[in-house]
C-alpha cells in the first residue's frame, strides 16, 4: 500500500478543481489502482462559536450552550467543564454521524432542548477515550477558525488521502508523489511542476572535504554532497503533517528531510554525521562474516553478497537498507554527508530479505530507480536542509557515475496499435494520448518512434506503448466481438473426460465429492502405504502439517471423516479425485472412498443399508461395469495391505493388473467401522475398453438349477463359483449367490453358499434331460475337486 | 312361456339382491345357470315343442340366458368394487410420513464451479487441458516472462521441491506453455486449463495455501483485446446473469501485455455501491491480457503473425461471489453438513 496526500500531490499538478473521489476513479480506471480515499470530511460537524453559557437549570454539572454554527444559533447542553464564551469548538449537528455509528439526535435533556453537540477529539475518534483525554474535556480550535466550516481543517487534517494497491510493474514510478503526479497528468491532461532544488553554496566545495570511491558492480552511481551547521529541531507542521498523512513519524527536521524526498522523489537518502565518518568514503562488497551494528542497535553480520559503505576501512552503512551505529545523525550532529546512490535491485532485496530489515527504503531500490531524480534529490535535500535546518551547503556534488544513459526508444505504427487493442482510433488520438503521457515522440506516416522517460522502467517494448496509448484512451471504447473461428466443439484432453465421469457416476451412486489440501504432515503420509514409493518433501515447509505432497488420498478422507464425526455428521459417503506425486516428479490419478454409517435409510421403517464392504463393492462395480470393465475385474483377497483390516481387505485388479485396494480400516485406527478404497485412475484408464454395442438377447428358454456347497469358513466364494464355471462348460450363462448361510446344520467352522445357476444355448431349447447331467456332473466335480459336501 | 320367462327374471333379480360374496354368487349362478338350473331346466322343454313354437322359445330362452349372464357378471363388478374400495381402504398410508433417505451425492463447490465453465467454454470450441502441480521452474516462470529474480517468483511465495527447479506450481499458466510448445505446427490453440495451484500464504479466512484456477488461451491470426472483450461478456453474463455489464481495467501481469482487471458491474447492487461491491459499483473477477510476445516467442510463435488473449479466474473466488462462501477454508473443510445438492452447484 502507498499512502498519497492530495495536497502534496497539488504541489506538482493542479487538482485543486478536482473531486478527489472521481479523480480517484479515473486513475484507477486508467491502471493506478486507488484502492481507497481516506477524506476527513463530516457531514453536519462544523466549526462553532460559543455565544452564551448559561447552567442547566435542573443540574449543578450541566451548561446550556448558545452556539453559532453559521447559518443558524443552536441551543445545546453540554456537561464539559472547560467551555469558555467565544471559544471556537467542533459542534455535530443533527444528522451528524460519529465513529461508532453515533448518529446526533434532536433531544431533551432534563427539560431543555439539546440540538447537537459539541465534540472531544476522542468523540472524533482522533484520540483514545481515556480518562486523562476526557478530562481536557471539549477541544478548542484557533480563534481565526471559520465558523461554518470543516474542522478538520484546523486540526492538520484537511487532506485527502489516496491509498494506492499498486502492480509491481508501477512500483517503482508510483511509490513517489512525483511520479504519481505524471500519472494524475496524464489522466487529466495537464503539466507536472517539479519542486524547487536550488540552494545558495558557500565557497568551498565538497571536493575538498570527502573522497569517493566504488570498487562493485553493484553500485552504478554514488553521489554525495556536504552541509555544516545544521541545527537539528522540529521540522516544520507541514512537513510532520505529510510525513504523518503517508504514514510516517516525525523525528526531526533532518531526519525528516531525507524521508520527505523519498516520498517525494522516490529516491532514498542516506546521511552520514561527517565528524564519524571521516574523509572517505568507499563502497564495495562485505566480506563474509564482517560485522556492523546497524542504527536499531543489532550486531548483523555480513556476506560477501551485501553491498557496504564503508569509510575506508569498517563499514558505516548496509547500503540501501540501514545505516550503522557508527556514523548516524544525533542531536549534537553539525556537518552531514548525504548520499543519493542507486544500487543493484537484486542485491538489497536480498540482503533486506536475508537481515529481516525490509523497509520503505529498500522497497524502492528494489524497483529500481530514476537516475535523474537520484541527482535532483540531493540537491533538493541542500535546499530543504539550507530552508529548515539553517545548513550552509557545499559547493558541488561527488559523483560516481556508471549509469548507462542510452534513451530507451520503442516504435509503434498506428495500425499495430488498433490491431492490438481492437480499436480503431485516429493518428491523433494516439499523440494525445502520448502527450499526456509526456512520452517524447516523433511521428513519421502511421510510425510513432517514443523515447521513454527514465522514470517509467516498466515501459520498454512496442506493446507496452500499446499499452499506455490504450489505457489512457479508454479500454471503455473497445467494443466486444466474438473472435471469427472455426465452430468445433472441445474436448477433455488425456484423463480429464475420464475422471469427470467417475466423479459424476459416484455422485450419482450417493457419494460426496471432497476437496483436501495435496500437502500433508509426516503422520498422515507414513499411513496407508499400499503400493508406497518414495515420497516428496518440500523444501522449505511453512509448517511440519503440510510438508509432504501426498501420495495417497486415503488418510485425507480419514481426516475428513474424523472432522464430520466430531460435529455428529453420522452417514459419511465420500470420494476424492486427486493427482498425488511420488518419487522425483512421477504423477498418478487416484480415486479414494470413503464409506461409514448407513448408504440408505429410513428409519421409522426400520429399513437400514449400513454402509460397508459389500455396499462400497457394489459401488465400485456399478462404476467399472458403466465405465465398461464388466466382467474384467476381480477382488482377492489380502492380509499385507498396511492400516487396513488383515481379514477385510481386497485388492482391485482389472484385467489381473493390481489398480488399487478396498476394505475395513483397520481397527487401530478407525473403532468404528469404516470401509475405505484407493484406487489408480491412470492404471485403470490405460486398459482399454470397448464402444457399446447393442446384442439380440437369446430367444431360447433358461433354464435355473440350484445348489448349496457347504464350505470352510476360510474358503473364498471365488474358488467355488471358478470350479464350477471349469465344470459347467459354456452353456452356464450365470451365477448367482442367493442364500449364505451359518448355524443350525452348519459346522461351527463352516459356512454354506448356495448358488443359483443358469443355463442357456443361443442355438437350441436345452432339455431338461441333458442340463439335470450336466447339474449333477458340476456337483460331483466341484465337490471332489474342492472336498465340499453339499447341503440338502 | 312369456310368463314363466318373466317370473324367472324377477325370481334371478331378487336372489340377486341377497347376494354379497363371491360364494352366495356362485350358488345363485349355479341355481338358475348351472346343470340342474332353473334355466336349464327350463330349455329341456324345447324337446316337446312344435316346430313353430321352438322358434319362439328359442329366442326366449336366448333373451333370458343373456339377461341371467348379464346379471350375474353386473353383479361380480359390483362386488368386486366393493371388495376393491375395501381394500384401497384398508391400504391407505400417511403420505406426510418422511421418505426414504437416499443420499444424493454433491460435488465440491470448487468442482462444481469448474464443470459448469468448462461446459461452457467446450461449447465455444475450447479444448479442457489439465497439467502437472509438480512443475518445472522453467514452464512456472522463466518461459512465461518471469526471470530469475523477478518479486513474483520469490521463494517466499512458492513451494519448492528442488531449489531452481521444481516446484508446486503457482499458477496454471505453465500448462498454457505445454500446450503452445507441444504444438508442432505453431498453429492456433484454444485451450482452458483448470486445476490445483499453490502459494506461500497462511490459511485464513480470504487465503488459502492451496487455490484452484482456471486459466484460458486463445492464440489465433489477428486476436485483439476487442475478441477478449466479447469472451468476457459470455463468461461474464453466464455467471453473473445476463445484466451485468463488464469493463476492463488496465492491469499488469508478466505474462500478457497489454494487461487487464476482469470486472463486472456488481450483481447484488446492479451498481450502486453496497458491501459485496465495497460501495464501487464493480467487483474484479479475474485478470487477463494479449499474450506478451515473448511468452509467443519463448513457446515457438511468431508474435508478428500471430496473437492472442489468455485470461484467469480464481474458482475460489468465483465460488465465494456466486454462493455467497465467506470462508475460504470452508472449500477445504468438507463438513458434510454444508453439502449441496442442487444443480446449479
Amino acid at each position: 500500500m502507498m499512502r498519497i496526500s492530495t495536497s502534496w500531490l497539488n504541489d506538482y499538478v493542479d487538482i485543486s478543481d478536482e473531486n478527489l473521489k472521481e479523480l480517484a476513479a479515473k486513475i484507477t480506471n486508467a491502471g493506478v489502482n486507488v484502492e481507497t480515499v481516506e477524506e476527513y470530511n463530516t457531514p453536519n460537524l462544523v466549526v462553532g462559536q460559543i455565544l452564551e453559557i448559561e447552567d442547566h437549570p435542573d443540574s449543578d454539572h450541566l451548561h446550556v450552550c448558545k452556539v453559532d454554527v453559521g447559518e443558524e444559533v443552536l441551543g445545546i447542553v453540554c456537561g464539559a467543564q472547560n467551555l469558555k464564551k467565544n471559544m471556537k469548538v467542533i459542534v455535530s449537528k443533527v444528522g451528524c454521524v460519529l465513529p461508532g455509528d453515533f448518529e446526533i439526535k434532536k433531544s431533551s435533556i432534563r427539560g431543555v432542548e439539546s440540538c447537537g453537540m459539541l465534540c472531544a477529539l476522542s468523540e472524533l475518534g482522533l484520540e483514545e477515550d481515556t480518562p486523562e483525554n476526557h478530562a481536557k474535556g471539549i477541544h478548542e480550535l484557533p480563534v481565526d477558525a471559520l465558523i461554518g466550516t470543516n474542522p478538520y481543517n484546523y486540526l492538520g487534517l484537511d487532506d485527502t488521502i489516496y491509498n494506492l494497491d499498486l502492480n509491481p510493474n508501477r512500483e517503482a514510478d508510483c511509490t513517489n508523489h512525483i511520479g504519481f503526479a505524471y500519472e494524475t497528468a496524464s489522466v487529466l491532461g495537464r503539466g507536472v511542476e517539479l519542486p524547487e532544488t536550488k540552494c545558495h553554496p558557500v565557497k568551498d566545495s565538497v571536493k575538498d572535504e570527502l573522497e569517493i570511491d566504488v570498487i562493485t558492480d553493484n553500485c552504478p552511481m554514488y553521489n554525495a554532497r556536504k552541509v555544516r551547521n545544521v541545527v537539528i529541531k522540529e521540522s516544520p507542521d507541514f512537513m510532520k503533517q505529510r510525513l504523518s498523512n503517508c504514514g510516517m513519524r516525525s523525528i526531526n527536521n533532518v531526519v525528516d528531510i531525507s524521508n520527505y524526498i523519498m516520498l517525494e522523489y522516490g529516491q532514498p537518502l542516506h546521511f552520514f554525521d561527517a565528524s564519524k565518518l571521516g574523509g572517505t568514503i568507499l563502497v564495495r562488497m562485505a566480506e563474509e562474516g564482517e560485522k556492523i551494528v546497524t542504527l536499531d542497535n543489532v550486531e548483523r553480520t555480513l556476506t560477501k553478497e551485501d553491498i557496504v559503505i564503508t569509510d575506508g576501512e569498517k563499514p558505516v552503512c548496509v547500503a540501501g537498507v540501514m545505516g550503522g551505529l557508527n556514523s548516524g545523525i544525533d542531536d549534537s550532529t553539525k556537518d552531514v554527508v548525504i548520499e543519493a546512490a542507486i544500487f543493484d535491485p537484486l542485491s538489497i532485496r536480498y540482503t533486506s530479505k536475508r537481515l529481516d530489515l525490509a523497509s520503505e527504503a529498500s522497497r524502492r531500490y528494489e524497483h529500481g530507480l530514476n537516475y535523474e531524480y537520484t541527482m535532483e534529490a540531493i540537491d533538493r535535500a541542500c535546499y530543504l536542509l539550507e530552508k529548515y535546518a539553517d545548513a550552509e551547503v557545499l559547493a558541488d556534488t561527488i559523483t560516481y557515475d556508471h549509469v548507462d544513459k542510452t534513451p530507451k526508444e520503442a516504435t509503434v505504427t498506428l495500425s499495430e496499435i488498433n490491431t492490438l487493442l481492437g480499436l480503431d482510433i485516429t493518428l491523433d488520438d494516439a499523440k494525445r494520448s502520448l502527450n499526456n503521457l509526456q512520452f517524447p515522440f516523433e511521428v513519421k506516416d502511421d510510425t510513432f518512434t517514443v523515447t521513454i522517460p527514465n522514470r517509467r522502467n516498466d515501459v520498454s517494448i512496442k506493446e507496452d506503448l500499446i499499452e499506455e496509448i490504450g489505457r489512457l484512451y479508454g479500454y471503455q471504447h473497445i467494443e466486444s466481438k466474438m473472435p471469427r473461428l472455426d465452430v468445433r466443439r472441445g474436448s477433455y484432453v488425456g484423463l480429464a473426460g475420464f475422471r469427470k465421469s467417475v466423479s459424476k457416476r459416484l455422485r450419482s451412486l450417493g457419494l460426496n465429492e471432497t476437496r483436501t489440501y495435496t500437502l500433508i504432515s509426516p503422520e498422515m503420509d507414513a499411513k496407508f502405504g499400499y503400493d508406497r514409493k518414495m515420497s516428496i518433501p518440500l523444501l522449505r515447509p511453512m509448517s511440519a502439517d503440510k510438508s509432504i505432497v501426498r501420495q495417497s488420498l486415503v488418510s485425507s478422507l480419514i481426516h475428513v471423516y474424523e472432522y464430520n464425526v466430531a460435529r455428529k455428521v453420522k452417514d459419511i459417503n465420500i470420494y476424492e479425485i486427486a493427482n498425488v506425486y511420488y518419487n522425483v516428479d512421477e504423477e498418478d490419478t487416484k480415486l479414494a472412498m470413503l464409506m461409514s454409517g448407513d448408504y440408505l435409510s429410513n428409519v421409522w421403517q426400520g429399513i437400514k443399508v449400513k454402509a460397508d464392504f459389500y455396499v462400497m463393492k457394489g459401488v465400485v462395480t456399478n462404476l467399472l461395469d458403466y465405465l465398461g470393465y464388466q466382467g474384467r475385474y476381480s477382488f482377492t483377497p489380502s492380509s499385507e495391505v498396511p492400516d487396513m483390516h488383515p481379514g477385510a481387505t481386497a485388492i482391485i485388479s482389472v484385467d489381473n493388473r493390481e489398480i488399487g485396494y478396498m476394505g475395513r480400516v483397520h481397527p487401530s485406527i478407525c473403532k468404528k467401522d469404516v470401509f475405505v478404497l484407493e484406487v489408480s485412475l491412470l492404471k485403470l484408464a490405460e486398459k482399454k475398453t470397448r464402444a457399446f454395442k447393442f446384442k439380440e438377447l437369446n430367444k431360447y428358454p433358461s433354464i435355473v438349477k440350484d445348489v448349496a456347497f457347504v464350505m470352510p469358513d476360510e474358503m473364498n466364494s471365488s474358488e467355488v463359483e471358478k470350479e464350477i464355471k471349469r465344470a459347467s462348460g459354456k452353456l452356464l450363462k450365470q451365477i448367482d449367490i442367493f442364500d449364505v448361510y451359518r448355524g443350525e446344520n452348519v459346522k461351527s467352522d463352516e459356512k454354506s453358499i448356495a448358488y443359483s445357476l443358469t443355463f442357456e444355448d443361443e442355438t437350441r431349447t436345452l432339455t431338461t434331460e441333458e442340463v439335470n447331467e450336466l447339474f449333477n456332473k458340476v456337483i460331483d466335480e466341484v465337490c471332489k475337486k474342492l472336498k465340499l459336501k453339499i447341503r440338502n | 312361456m312369456n310368463e314363466k320367462v318373466e317370473t324367472l327374471k324377477k325370481e334371478l333379480t331378487e336372489r340377486l339382491e341377497e347376494v354379497s360374496s363371491f360364494i352366495d354368487l356362485g350358488t345363485v349362478k349355479t341355481e338358475f345357470l348351472g346343470k340342474k338350473g332353473k334355466i336349464t331346466e327350463l330349455s329341456l322343454m324345447i324337446k316337446t315343442l312344435s316346430p313353430e313354437e321352438k322358434k319362439d322359445f328359442g329366442r326366449l330362452l336366448n333373451e333370458i340366458k343373456t339377461f341371467a349372464e348379464e346379471a350375474l357378471q353386473e353383479k361380480q363388478d359390483s362386488i368386486e368394487t366393493l371388495i376393491m374400495n375395501e381394500k384401497l381402504k384398508s391400504e391407505r398410508i400417511d403420505v406426510t410420513l418422511p421418505g426414504t433417505n437416499i443420499k444424493n451425492g454433491s460435488p465440491n463447490m470448487l468442482e462444481g464451479m469448474i464443470e459448469d465453465l468448462e461446459e461452457l467454454f467446450l461449447n465455444m470450441g475450447y479444448d479442457v487441458v489439465e497439467g502437472p502441480e509438480v512443475e518445472k521452474d522453467l514452464y512456472n516462470f522463466e518461459l512465461l516472462n518471469l526471470p530469475k529474480g523477478h518479486p513474483a517468483r520469490d521463494a517466499q511465495d512458492t513451494f519448492y521441491l528442488k531449489d531452481d527447479e521444481l516446484l508446486l506450481r503457482s499458477q496454471t499458466s505453465p500448462v498454457q506453455i505445454r500446450t503452445m510448445l507441444a504444438n508442432a505446427e505453431k498453429g492456433p490453440v484454444r485451450i482452458i486449463c483448470p486445476g490445483k495451484t499453490y502459494r506461500r500464504d497462511d490459511d485464513d479466512a480470504t487465503h488459502s495455501h492451496q487455490f484452484t484456477q482456471m486459466e484460458g488461451l486463445l492464440v489465433d491470426v489477428g486476436i485483439s483485446l476487442a475478441d477478449l472483450k466479447g469472451t468476457f461478456d459470455v463468461i461474464a453474463k453466464h455467471l453473473f446473469g445476463e445484466n451485468v455489464e463488464t469493463r476492463f481495467r488496465s492491469s499488469f501481469y508478466p505474462f500478457t501485455e497489454p494487461s487487464v482487471e476482469l470486472d463486472v458491474s456488481c450483481f447484488n447492487c446492479g451498481g450502486k455501491g453496497c458491501p459485496i461491491c465495497k460501495q464501487t459499483g464493480w467487483i474484479t473477477v479475474g485478470g487477463a491480457g494479449m499474450v506478451h510476445p515473448k511468452v509467443l516467442s519463448n513457446c515457438g510463435y511468431d508474435p508478428e503473425k500471430m496473437s492472442g488473449f489468455a485470461f484467469g479466474f480464481g474458482i475460489e473466488r468465483l465460488a465465494m461471489l456466486k454462493y455467497g462462501v465467506t470462508d475460504v477454508r470452508s472449500f477445504y473443510m468438507n463438513d458434510l453438513r454444508n453439502n449441496s445438492d442442487r444443480k446449479d452447484v
